[in-house]
């Protein structure tokens, strides 16, 4: 079997420290998460991180439900997730929308830019609208220089005005893995 | 068929629980878990009624946030099945004031009365223990669940106790059902002013 190359991304990206910089600013607690390729680095630094909980999970909508008990407790929270992960979330998205709960949740995009993988498509291609429908902002980056202040003002707008609001971290920006070779 | 391992009713069972919570948080299921709490209502309880498979780890996150209280998920059988993940996510977490109570009726009785798979031999608190809880038990009677109680409030978590219970059903109790005053009133009640900050 051929192995895959690596994402094109190389490791030492600079946008996933400008998201843990933006994680610190705004005083982020709890971290939890279904891991993604894209999410590494941020995975690593948040468990690293003496002042924050992050927490690995078996499906995305515990962390849903999580993030409405961190606010219950008076914590900041945010959900990293891979874009198949977001139809896992609806009817949780439910709670968060009936009880105005703020919500940040980061999503790294497959199933779109140099997609290789077929079934990644059907869900990719649908995470906008589903989120939109499911009653979150959405808030897109493509552009790697502009991760950090995107999530910053997502981060504002969730916590200032309790909303759920998605930050869609592009396929450009994660990187994509190159099956043609 | 409705359980037959025990005459507990739900209601005494919640009584037994709740009469001293003391400064306990509590975090019910969706179902007549939320009414039967609701009978014993009290600021420094959230309800669900909807969000199905969330109880425990809403009450995970509420547990992370405020590591010198307590925190109890109140919830019925089938709001457990629907979020077994979340028991192997407890469990590694190894949260220590954290404690799920199930009143187990083995019915989805909301819907219709149908059995849950606990009805079929699927044992939660097997599955709480394998999945790394620190005591877990299946009590059917109410001197069992009395010798529980204490250790609920007071041992290393995360602890994990089945309440066998019969199949009484009660009239929906509870009036208090629009989300975010629940939130709310949850978060001024434990957090005072900051709630609003």
């Amino acid at each position: 079997m051929k192995a895959a190359k690596k994402p094109a991304t190389p490791q030492s990206a600079t946008w996933p420290l400008d998201i843990y910089k933006v994680f610190k600013q705004v005083g982020i607690r709890q971290i939890a998460y279904v891991p993604d390729a894209g999410h590494t680095q941020l995975i690593k630094s948040c468990h690293a991180d003496k002042t924050m909980r992050a927490v690995s999970l078996t499906t995305e909508e515990e962390g849903v439900a999580m993030m409405a008990g961190a606010w219950l407790g008076g914590d900041r929270g945010a959900l990293l997730m891979q874009s198949s992960g977001v139809g896992n979330c609806i009817n949780m998205f439910g709670t968060i929308r009936e009880c105005r709960f703020p919500l940040l949740t980061l999503v790294t995009m497959r199933g779109e830019w140099g997609e290789f993988n077929p079934w990644q498509l059907p869900m990719g291609q649908s995470t906008p609208a589903a989120l939109q429908n499911a009653g979150l902002v959405v808030q897109r980056v493509d552009d790697k220089a502009l991760v950090g202040e995107t999530v910053f003002a997502a981060a504002n707008m969730a916590f200032q005005t309790n909303r759920a609001v998605a930050v869609l971290i592009g396929q450009r920006v994660v990187g994509f893995k190159d099956w043609s070779k | 068929m409705a359980n037959q391992k025990s005459n507990l009713d739900r209601r005494v069972a919640v009584k037994s629980i709740l009469t001293n919570r003391g400064d306990a948080l509590v975090v019910t299921g969706l179902g007549s878990s939320s009414y039967d709490v609701g009978t014993m209502d009290h600021p420094n309880t959230y309800y669900l009624w909807g969000g199905m498979g969330g109880a425990a780890m809403i009450g995970l996150g509420l547990a992370i946030a405020q590591p010198k209280r307590r925190v109890l998920v109140i919830t019925g059988d089938g709001e457990m099945l629907m979020g077994l993940g979340s028991l192997a996510t407890i469990g590694a977490e190894k949260i220590r004031n954290l404690s799920i109570i199930v009143l187990d009726n083995e019915l989805y009785s909301e819907t219709g009365m149908q059995p849950t798979h606990t009805s079929r031999g699927v044992n939660l608190a097997g599955i709480a223990s394998a999945a790394g809880f620190a005591a877990t038990d299946t009590v059917t009677s109410l001197p069992a669940l009395k010798t529980w109680i204490p250790k609920l409030y007071n041992t290393p978590g995360p602890l994990f106790l089945d309440v066998k219970v019969n199949a009484n059903r009660y009239p929906l109790s509870i009036r208090l059902r629009d989300g975010a005053h629940i939130k709310n009133r949850f978060r001024e009640s434990l957090l005072g002013a900051k709630a609003f900050d």
